[in-house]
């Protein structure tokens, strides 16, 4: 690579990827030390494309297949505390089966990538996109990023590592994009033409664990044999220092915040790509009395929306929510600080809740606002469900009368469901 | 429980264990401690043996040959009785700690 290339935006070309093939883009770009995975709808495509990566000799990651998705993030959490860089992918009932070594991966600090094709979780069984299998284990203590299509798949799926990697954070990331929508759903996307410039340049090469100070020598943070002292990963951690060790995990997900925008930044210089401030992406915001809020593809089908009442004179605006965890509540609250009327979109079951995941913590954000804004919630989209623009023309004209006040404000709806 | 232990900012990340398990004395954990009657001992270490915690100790002779009895190492034995269980002529009794 020239020297001369460093500087400025890296040499890209334009490819037609679906967004899984964005994934396997981006983790051949990345070239981890170990993928592992398992396959299940709609994620399978992301290991299928990668696999030929691997048999094709671009990439020098081993490659595990497993027999479940508990043992693929295991054997990530099995490579990563060896000091290596690792990656899984999965979706819906196989994230499900992961969720004990989700608690593991993050609580021994784990940088583990993976990607999640959003897909309701069963029963009954259903394969198509809703956000309730990563809203299910929303409070595992891993980093959750939700993108809007394939090329912010590819970009944030490479912007992942750097984030997990950071000593500040090391905490596992999970890349979340909606199944079939964009998982299946092809679109042009811009990578880059040298791997190098993601490998070398932006992450700096390999993983490199960080040195801790144990029995007064420095040793390397993980499994590496050629530690001066052994370390030892996953030992029984009772009441007298569990609490401890849970309190360094709060505080490695505040850092996350200014990490998360960091990397976003530096990613943003190195592509020519930004989504907001890697936290929450406003989209006329300025002058919004009414703002809707989101996670997901359906984000753009939103703005054509917005568009449309704009040219009609309502100030009206959208809000996409990038980083679900950690939850940038004071952002948030910062951008809708003088919304009247905000409408919460959750594409997640709500069941016994008093909305939806996405809805009660925005409520909970704008609590201490001076003037609180009315926050209702709509659940759309379950199990697939199309979401055209005309669902959500009718729910903003909805959110259009609370504001003048011909529509009494209510708690939650269901859009999209038959009566 | 008395002891101050460090906090939050002070320890390793990621549950890793920051001193030697030598410090981690165990023997706190105990309800019952072994008690070895040497006159019964054969010095079969069989005791020795099976002990999971490396706990009970052989004392040699000079030429470190043969053994001359066993004895416990109370700052780890955790009083799970293996050792009494395994004992073929029943020397070792399992004593309620008294504390």
């Amino acid at each position: 690579m020239a020297k001369g290339k460093l500087l400025g935006v890296a040499d890209q070309e334009e490819l037609l990827l679906n967004g899984d093939e964005a994934v396997a883009w981006a983790v051949y770009h990345v070239e981890p030390d170990v993928v592992a995975a398992y396959p299940i709808t709609p994620q399978t495509i992301i290991v299928e494309r990668f696999s030929e990566f691997v048999a094709d000799g671009l990439v020098r990651t081993e490659f595990v297949s497993v027999e479940s998705e508990h043992s693929a993030l295991s054997a990530c959490v099995g490579a990563a505390a060896a000091g290596g860089r690792a990656f899984t992918a999965t979706a819906a009932n196989g994230l499900q089966l992961m969720n004990e070594i989700l608690y593991i991966t993050s609580s021994l600090r784990l940088p583990i990538v993976m990607a999640i094709a959003n897909r309701a979780v069963s029963g009954p069984i259903n394969i198509h996109c809703d956000h309730t299998d990563t809203m299910n284990v929303r409070d595992a203590g891993w980093i959750m990023l939700f993108c809007e299509d394939a090329q912010e798949v590819y970009d944030t799926v490479i912007q992942a590592f750097k984030i997990a990697e950071n000593p500040k954070v090391l905490l596992p990331v999970m890349v979340c994009f909606d199944g079939f929508l964009i998982s299946h759903t092809a679109q042009r996307v811009k990578v880059f033409k040298d791997p190098n410039v993601v490998r070398e340049k932006f992450l700096g090469g390999p993983r490199k664990p960080v040195k801790i100070k144990l029995m007064g020598q420095e040793v390397e943070l993980s499994l590496n044999p050629k530690n001066p002292i052994p370390v030892t990963f996953g030992p029984l951690d009772l009441y007298d220092y569990y609490f401890e060790h849970k309190r360094q995990q709060s505080e490695a997900m505040q850092n996350a915040y200014e990490v998360i925008r960091e990397v976003h930044d530096e990613y943003a210089k190195l592509s020519g790509r930004s989504y907001g401030n890697g936290l929450i992406v406003p989209y006329r915001l300025e002058d919004a009395e009414i703002v809707v809020v989101v996670m997901g593809s359906a984000a753009g089908t939103m703005r054509y929306v917005i568009d449309g009442l704009r040219e009609e004179g309502v100030k009206i605006g959208l809000l996409r929510i990038k980083s679900f965890r950690p939850f940038p509540y004071k952002e948030i609250a910062e951008v809708l600080k003088n919304a009247k009327v905000i409408g919460v979109f959750d594409r997640a079951q709500d069941q016994g809740m008093m909305g939806g995941p996405l809805f009660l913590e925005i409520r909970a954000a704008l609590y201490d606002l001076e003037n609180r804004p009315t926050v209702v919630n709509y659940v759309f989209g379950l199990g697939g469900r199309d979401a055209p623009p005309e669902l959500f023309r009718r729910a903003f004209d909805e959110l259009v009368g609370i504001a003048k006040g011909t529509v009494k404000p209510f708690i939650r709806k269901y859009i999209g469901v038959r009566e | 429980m008395s002891e101050t232990k460090p906090g939050w900012k002070e320890i390793l990340i990621a549950g890793v264990p920051f001193k030697s398990s030598l410090e981690y004395k165990t023997g706190d954990w105990r309800v019952f401690k072994p008690v070895i009657d040497d006159n019964k001992c054969i010095k079969c270490l069989l005791c020795n043996i099976y002990c999971p915690d490396m706990s009970i100790k052989v004392r040699w002779d000079e030429t470190g040959n043969k053994a001359l009895g066993v004895y416990v190492n109370y700052e780890y034995c955790k009083g799970c009785g293996i050792c009494a269980d395994i004992c073929p002529v029943k020397a070792i009794t399992m004593v309620k700690e008294e504390r």
